[in-house]
Parts: C-alpha cells; structure tokens; sequence
C-alpha cells in the first residue's frame, strides 16, 4: 500500500469537503429565512417584505450555486478516490446518497430555478410554496448526507459477508436511526442556521452603520436575531447530545479532545485548558473544572471515563482478535460452502474485530505474519493527534457561546428597545462574521479528523480505502481543484460584494407598481395587461 | 426482514440493470438540452441579447435537470457498487474533467449577466460551451472504453487495479473506436439541444438551430451507424458453464469468456433490434422536424433517438455492464456486481415512492414556464434573468 497516496487522498477529500462546507451552511439557513421573509410578505403584503425576499434571495442565489458546484465534487470522490472504501461499504452508504438525490436534490434544485424566475408566472402563494420546498430541500439533503456520514462514525445494522468481501445492510431502520446521524443532523443544520442568521445580522449591520437601507436592515436583524437565538441555543445543547453520543459509541474521539490520558475515577474534571503533549501522554498546565466532564460525558456522577491507555489497550486486543478472524477469512474464502463449521464459528465469533486485523495491512500484506512490535504500533496508531483535536474543539464551544450572547443581546435590542443598535454593538456584529464558519470547519475537523485511522469507525482503516491511483494522477487533481476554487472564491466574493453593496435592487414604490400589475394580471387575462413586464 | 424475498434477487437486478438504463436516459434527455444548448451557444446567437435569450431557455431549469448525473452516480454507488468503485477511480482523469465542466457551468450561468463587461461574458459563453461540449463527447468516449472492455482486475480482496501507466489510463480512452462513439454522442446532443432551442426561442436564433440542429442529426445517425458495422469486429462477452444469477456479487466466482463479436446478442435476442431501430429513426425525423419547423414533435423525436442509442448499448451488452479486457473474470456483470438482496429492495422501494413524485412536479415546473423566451422578456427584465 503506497502511504504517499493515503496522505494525498486525505488531502484531497479534507479540501474539497471544507471547501463545500463554506457554501452549505449559508444555504441550509439562508433557504429558510428568506422563506420566513416571504411567508411574513404575503400575510401582511407589506412591499418591505417582498423587498427584503429578493434581495436575501439575490445573495442566496450567489452562494448556492458555488454549493451546487462543489457538491457535484463530492459525490463522485467517493468512487474517484476510495474506491475499496466504495465497494467494501457502499452496500449501506451508497442508500443514503442515492436516496438523498431522490427526496431532496430534485426537490431544491427543481424549485430554486422557479424561485428566481417564477415571480411573474405564479400567484403569490404559490410562489410561497416554492420557497419553502427549496428550504426544505435543502434540509433533507442535510438529513441523508448526515445519516451517511452518522454510519461512518457508528456502523450499525450492518454485517461483514465473506462471500463478496464487504459490508452488507441488515437492518436499514437501525441506519436511518442512528443516534449519532441524528444528533449530528440537528446540531449542524442549527449550525447552518446560525451562520446565515450571523450572516444576515452582519450585513444589515453595515448597513445600519453606513445609514443605508435602514428599514431592510432593521427588520432583517429583527427576524435573524430571533431565529438566531434559538438555532444558537440548539447547536451548543445537540453539541453536548454529540459529545454524550461519543462517550459510548467512539471512546477515543471523546478520551483524545479531552485529553484524558488516564481513566478517571468518576466523576470526572473538565479540562478547560491546556497543553497536550502526545508523547509524555499527558496534558501539562491544565486547568481542570470538576465534575463537569462526568455530567457532559456520561450524564452520571458516578459513571467512569475511560481513558487513552485503557483505550490503545483494547485495541490491542481487538487486533489479537482480528488475526484470528482474518485467519478463518482465508479459508472461508477459499472453501466457500464446503467451510468446516468450526472455522466458520471461529469467523464468527472473531468477525467484529476483522477491521482492527486490517490496521496491520499498513505494515504487512499479511496480517498474520504481523510482529509483537508492529501490533503494538498498529494499537498505537488508533489514538489520533490529540492536540489538533483538543483546540479545534475548545474554539467551537467557544464560540457557541459567544453566538449565544451576540444572539441574546441582539434580540433583546430588536424586541424590547424598538429595533435600535449602538454602533459598536453594531461595528461587533459585523466583526462576527466569520464566527460562525470557523466554528463549523472547526466542527468537521473534530468529527473527521478525531475518526482517524479509521475510515468507518472499527471497520475499515482509511490506508486501505483509497483507490490504486498513482501520485501523479492525485497531485493534477489536487492542484486542479485548488485553482478552480480559488478562482471561484474570488470571483464569488466580489459578486457578493457587489450586490451587498448595490443593496436592494428594487425601490419599495417599484414594488408598488409591481404588486398592483401583477395583482391585475393574474385575475385578468395576460394579454390585457397594459403596462409592460416590469424592470426588476 | 422477509419483506424483500417476494421480489427475488435475480428479478430485483434485473429491475435495477433497467433503473440504471432509466436514470441515464433521463439525465441524457434532460441534462442532454442543457449541454446540446450550451456547446451550440456561440454559433446559434451572436448579439448579446439573443444569446441572453439562449441561455434563458434553459435558466430555470439546467439546475433540476443536472440532479439526473447526480443521481445516477448516487444510483450506481447504492446498487451497483463495484460499478461506482472500478468506472470512477478508472476513467479518473476523464472523470476530473468531467467535474470541471459541472463545476464551471453553474457559475457560468449564474455569474454571467451579472457585469455588464463584453470580455467577461465572452468568457463565460465560452465556458458554457466547453462545458456543454467536453462532457457530451466524454460520456460517448467512456461507453466506447466500456464496450471494448477496461484493462482492469480484481485482486483476491477486491481491490481494482489497472493496468498501465497514468497517462496511459488517460490518452488509451481516445481510440478510434471510442472517439466515434464520442462523436455520436455530441452530436446526438447537439441535435437535441438544437431541437430544444428551436422550441423555445423565435426568429434568427430558432433558424439557425435548425440548421445546425439538422447537420447534427445527420452526422448522428452516420456515425452511430459506423459504429455499428464496426462492432461486428469487436469481441464480445459470455460466461461459460453455470451461471448463479442468485449468488452474492463476487465477480471472481464466475468464469467469462469471449464471444467472436458484440453483434451476436442480436442473433440470441433479434426483438432487441428496436433499440438501434428507434435510434437511427427518431433522428431522422427530428432532421425532418427540424426542416419542416414542427416544435414539440421534433423535440419527442430526439428523445426518443437518445432512448434508442443508450439503450441499445445496454441491451447488446446485457447482461455485461462492465467487462475486463485485461482479466476477463474480473468483468462486472448484472449478477455479479450488484448491491446485496436486502439493499436492492430498499432502494427499490424509495425509488417506486420519489420518482413518479419527481416526474410529476417536474412537468408542473416545465408547465409554469411553458412558452417561448422572447428579446423581450430578457431585456424587460434585465436584473432577474440570467
Ligand atoms: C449538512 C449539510 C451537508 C453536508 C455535510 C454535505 N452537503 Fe452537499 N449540499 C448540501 C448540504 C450538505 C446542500 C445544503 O443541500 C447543498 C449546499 C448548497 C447547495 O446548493 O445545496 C449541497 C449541494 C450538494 C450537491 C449538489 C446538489 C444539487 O444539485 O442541488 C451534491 C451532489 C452534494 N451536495 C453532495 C454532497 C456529498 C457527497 C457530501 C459528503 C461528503 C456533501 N454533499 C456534504
Ligand atoms: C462537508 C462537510 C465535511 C467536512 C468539512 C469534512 C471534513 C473532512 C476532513 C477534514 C477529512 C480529512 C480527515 C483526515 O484525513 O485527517 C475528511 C475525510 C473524509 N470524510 Fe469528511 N467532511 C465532511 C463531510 C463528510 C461527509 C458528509 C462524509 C460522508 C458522507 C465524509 C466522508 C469522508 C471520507 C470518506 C473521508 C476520507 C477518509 C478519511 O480521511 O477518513 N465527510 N473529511
Ligand atoms: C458549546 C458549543 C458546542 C459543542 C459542545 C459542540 C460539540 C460538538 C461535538 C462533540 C462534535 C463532534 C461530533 C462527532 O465527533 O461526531 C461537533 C461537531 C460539529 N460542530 Fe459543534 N459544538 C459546539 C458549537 C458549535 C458551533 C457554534 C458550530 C457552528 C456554528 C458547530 C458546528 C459543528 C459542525 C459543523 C460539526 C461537524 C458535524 C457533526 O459532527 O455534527 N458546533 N460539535
């Protein structure tokens, strides 16, 4: 196996993930503001509302379709990149995908063209509609993608069938169930949320402190900083309801962002700074809150934490275990239905454990031919870098909290002191911007990285997954995609610049005029109207 | 679970070998507009403003339509995964480039009419038009590779590894053989996005599609018809003694052999010969709708073209879906490269629930923005179409 490919691969998969990431959350909420904004327009059919609709729809529009672009990447990496990951897995990942394109992709992409060009060709509730089958469109698409990436990190309702080499559903509810997806869903759509509330507060804020578009500005605050508030309170309570989630089904994810090198008697201390050393296996200058890890971890006072070296203990077990089912694989393989019956219980007694036999594939082609000292490193090898871990996962928590405070005063300013913002409360606001996308990055850097070396969770180790490429190949890719997104990346911002900028296209008389045409049009006959399609 | 065995495995892969012939007719037929009206952009509309009008034809809707590629690479993942596993990590390069183009196209439409400069919306007309016209021909390329058989195998794990150098991976796709199959496909796509234009458009802009679009036609039907003589020459593909059409999906336990040509399915199977026959026909007549200026016949006419070129690939091939020039056993075949039992009737089940539901509020879509993109209709309202 060619360690230079696996390194590269990874790279590839970790840019083009973080970079789609930029562009999903801003869709996931934006999608539903702007459809809270329409929703509120054709209840009281205020021309601000319609104002406010197109224009947050404008920027929407900007941002999605960079999202469209670099979600195309990521479907067809999985077989690009990680084809043995693709075949040995894609029996139950492959459903979710598939499934994903069925219930959500067709129903946002469909509608989203209708959403900018349908104004003039549908009446206003129906184009209400619209705008809210593209939001939930986008939703569900978080839904299955998350219940995708939810298996990888706890694969159940699967088994391992030695006949085809790979893993087989056996029970799809216990997939679609899956606690981790559902905490994971929820915690990162309110993410999303977050984000485009963030985002629309920060705008409108600029607006504000150039005196611009008051009223939009306003009132946008006005609805995001409501919404904002309650996705904020979501994302830190579903990202506690992630971290108990890891305490049971991924041990050393949770043991290696903790730091927790020994296992601690319950209950155990939080440890709210300090500096993790990998070699010494120990945290130095820690500064530990008590109680609290034991209340986060495992809701109990009195239940135990395990720590690292229990952890890399156990695994090296589970790879003593895994020889023996990789042994039994052999024969089952080669003697098919004349197996002797007690090599196919060994095999299925050791079978859970065939993943960890597979760690040793990164030393040996064999892993039965594996030495004392190259099992004890492959056990090593399933504690990930705990200091990355550690960080990245303090600053996201971090800064759930701020996003809560920020949130909280801003919605207090807008329900109990008639929409009015100091300007430095104001000059913050916008400084928050990008808040809330170090927070997410940060998120998927703990949820992937902290997996390490597995690829599915015990299953299969990311050096087996990758595809037979060579490095050329990988480095023509990689500096394709870097180019072509840097480009995008510029070429996005400034139009996103410049329509912030320009502010709403359409005057509220404009607006006006238009809703009374279109008000004629639609109950008289097309042809009658006697003014002209509108300029918007 | 007990539910699935009322469907069995072998009927439950065959369903599946013919949703995988429907997702890619769907993507072609629709998808296929998008990227025919793309590659033919600089030469139907010059000025500014008609092809402001071209690119609007297809505004609403490329975005919808493209979820067909997206789903049929969902689609192969979840019920063929060998399939996904060995095509994409194998056509790798050519699946980058492919990427690109439908990295390139949402931006280009999005981004186009939003600054007024002539350099910048020369570029990105140009940018339709390459990522109309390299992913039309490379899709023709790759079912080209495909019928000639992949230089791949299967190791004992089932790793894919291909034979040859990088480069060679890349530049060995461009045959003879293939690249015909390559200009069949362009054309074919040309002339449907010709078809789609002339439907959707008025004047100059709709009389040159014609012409184009009718050129199109005609090379479609010579080139296909090549490609058909020519693959009389080609080996096919069977497998020799018993044939577990139930067994699990291991290509290595089974044993192919190679059949003296592609073109004896036809003896074996002569009612499949309405396949090429509606392929060759149905372009015909868009080449006559085209001249006779018919909209929506010609429009029909082209899709059913494009239903009869894929599938005739498909049921020659059948039940091979990838085969092996290398390693023959190692060849994918619909009994051996299939998701389990279990996994099959699931998808079954979601499909059978979204699609209908799809295909109805599509053609609500396609309903509400029925009628022709006018001159009018772009310039009035300037600021909210593409
Ligand atoms: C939590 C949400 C989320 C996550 C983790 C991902 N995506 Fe995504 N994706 C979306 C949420 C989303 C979205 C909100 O639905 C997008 C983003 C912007 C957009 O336009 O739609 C989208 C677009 C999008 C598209 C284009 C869909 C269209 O045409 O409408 C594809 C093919 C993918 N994604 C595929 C993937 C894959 C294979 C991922 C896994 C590696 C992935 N996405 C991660
Ligand atoms: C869009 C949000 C996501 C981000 C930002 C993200 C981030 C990352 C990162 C940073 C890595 C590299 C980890 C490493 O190698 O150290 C990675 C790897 C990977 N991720 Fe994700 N990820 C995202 C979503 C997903 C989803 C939804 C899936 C599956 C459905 C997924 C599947 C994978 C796979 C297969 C790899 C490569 C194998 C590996 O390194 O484990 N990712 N991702
Ligand atoms: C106190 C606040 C927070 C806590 C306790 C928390 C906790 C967590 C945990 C434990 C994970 C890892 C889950 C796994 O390993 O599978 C995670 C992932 C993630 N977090 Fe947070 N988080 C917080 C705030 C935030 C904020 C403010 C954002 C963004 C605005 C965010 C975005 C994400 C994302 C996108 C992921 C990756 C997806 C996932 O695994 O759910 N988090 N979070």
């Amino acid at each position: 196996m060619d360690f230079g490919i696996v390194e590269l691969s990874r790279l590839q998969f970790a840019l083009t993930a973080m970079y789609h990431f930029l562009f999903v959350p801003l869709t996931l909420g934006l999608s539903i503001l702007v459809a809270i904004m329409e929703t509120v327009y054709v209840m009281t059919n205020r021309p601000i509302w319609r104002q406010m609709t197109k224009f947050w729809g404008m920027l929407f529009g900007i941002n999605f379709a960079i999202g469209v672009a670099t979600g195309i990447t990521m479907e067809f990496q999985f077989g690009m990149n990680w084809s043995y990951y693709s075949h040995y897995v894609g029996d139950i990942f492959g459903a979710p995908l598939a499934l994903e394109g069925l219930m959500a992709f067709f129903l946002e992409a469909t509608f989203v063209g209708l959403f900018f060009f349908g104004w003039d060709k549908l009446s206003k509730r129906a184009h209400l509609v619209v705008a809210w089958l593209v939001a939930l469109g986008s939703n569900f698409s978080a839904l299955w993608i998350l219940i995708a990436n939810g298996w990888m990190q706890h694969p159940v309702g699967a088994e391992f069938n030695p006949m085809t080499m790979r893993m087989e559903m056996t029970d799809f509810f216990a997939v679609m169930f899956n606690e981790v997806a559902q905490a994971k869903f929820v915690h990162t759509v309110s993410a999303g949320y977050v984000t485009a509330a963030v985002f629309v507060i920060s705008v409108s804020a600029w607006f504000l402190l150039r005196g611009r578009h008051t009223e939009l500005a306003r009132r946008s605050i006005t609805v995001a900083a409501a919404f904002g508030l309650a996705s904020a309170f979501s994302v830190v309570l579903l990202g506690d309801e992630s971290g108990y989630n890891a305490t049971h089904s991924q041990k050393m994810k949770l043991a290696a962002i903790e730091g927790i090198w020994h296992t601690e008697q319950a209950p155990a201390a939080f440890t709210a700074f300090g500096l993790p050393d990998q070699d010494a296996r120990e945290t130095h200058y820690a500064v530990h809150i008590p109680y609290v890890m034991g209340l986060i971890g495992t809701r109990s006072l009195t239940t135990e934490i395990p720590g690292i070296d229990d952890l890399i203990a156990e695994s090296e077990n589970r790879i003593r275990s895994g020889i023996i089912a990789y042994d039994a694989l052999m024969t089952v393989r080669s003697e098919r239905e004349n197996t002797p019956p007690d090599v196919t219980a060994t095999f299925e007694q050791h079978s859970d454990d065939l993943g960890y036999a597979f760690l040793l594939k990164k030393y040996v082609d064999d892993p039965r031919t594996a030495s004392e000292a190259q099992i004890v490193q492959a056990a090593n090898d399933t504690l990930p870098h705990v200091w990355p871990l550690f960080w990245a996962f303090r600053v996201m928590a971090a800064i759930g909290f701020l996003l809560i405070a920020t949130m909280g005063y801003m919605f207090y300013r807008s329900s109990f002191k008639g929409m009015t913002y100091p300007r430095p409360m104001l000059r913050l606001a916008l400084w928050m911007l990008p808040a809330p996308w170090i927070a997410a990055e940060m998120g998927w850097f703990v949820a992937e990285f902290g997996r390490q070396p597995w690829t599915v969770d015990g299953v299969l180790p990311t050096a087996m997954s990758v595809s037979a490429l060579s490095a050329t190949e990988l480095l023509i890719t990689i500096a394709g995609f870097v180019l072509f997104y840097t480009v995008l990346f510029i070429i996005e911002m400034g139009l996103m610049l410049k329509y912030i900028r320009k502010g709403p296209v359409e005057d509220v008389d404009v607006t006006d005029a238009w809703v009374a045409r279109h008000n004629s049009r639609l109950s008289g006959r097309h042809e009658a109207d006697p003014i002209a399609a509108p300029a918007e | 679970m007990i539910l699935h065995d009322f469907i069995s495995y072998e009927v439950l892969r065959v369903i599946w070998w013919g949703l995988l012939g429907v997702l890619l007719i769907g993507f072609a037929v629709t998808d296929g507009f998008d990227m025919g009206t793309g590659a033919l952009l600089p030469f139907v509309a010059r000025s500014d403003v008609e092809r402001r009008v071209v690119i609007n034809t297809v505004g609403p809707v490329w975005e919808g339509n493209q979820v067909w590629f997206i789903l049929g690479g969902g689609a192969i993942f979840a019920a063929w995964p060998p399939l996904y596993a060995v095509s994409f990590s194998g056509f790798y390069l050519a699946m980058f480039v492919v990427l690109a183009s439908f990295i390139v196209r949402p931006v280009a439409f999005k981004y186009r009419s939003k600054r007024d400069s002539q350099t910048w919306r020369t570029a990105w007309d140009w940018a339709l038009f390459a990522s109309g016209a390299i992913p039309a021909l490379l899709f023709g390329v790759a079912v080209g590779n495909v019928i000639q058989g992949v230089p791949f195998h299967l190791t004992d794990d089932l790793h894919t590894i291909y034979e040859g150098a990088w480069y060679m991976k890349f530049a060995g796709l461009l045959d003879p053989f293939s690249l015909l199959a390559g200009v069949v496909s362009l054309s074919m796509l040309l002339m449907h996005g010709a078809a789609w234009i002339s439907l959707k458009t008025e004047g100059v802009v709709a009389a040159r599609a014609r012409a184009i679009g009718g050129k199109a036609a005609l090379v479609s039907v010579a080139a296909y018809v090549l490609a058909g003589v020519w693959l009389a020459f080609i080996p096919g593909y069977g497998f020799s003694g018993e044939v577990p059409v139930d067994g699990p999906s291991n290509p290595l336990h089974f044993t192919v052999v190679q059949t003296a040509s592609w073109l004896s399915a036809y003896g074996d199977r002569p009612w499949i010969v309405i396949a090429p026959a509606l392929g060759i026909v149905g372009a015909l007549l868009t080449f006559a709708g085209l001249r006779a200026g018919r909209e929506v016949s010609t429009l029909l006419a082209s899709a059913c073209s494009i239903l009869g070129v894929i599938a005739s690939v498909g049921l020659t091939m059948f039940p091979f879906i990838m085969p092996s020039s290398s390693a023959l056993n190692s060849s994918l075949a619909v009994w051996n490269a299939s998701s389990s039992h279990l996994t099959l009737f699931i998808m079954l089940f979601g499909t059978a629930l979204f699609l209908p539901l799809i295909l109805l509020y599509t053609s609500w879509v396609y309903k509400v923005l029925w009628g022709k993109v006018t001159e009018k209709d772009v310039t009035d309202n300037s600021h909210s179409v593409y």
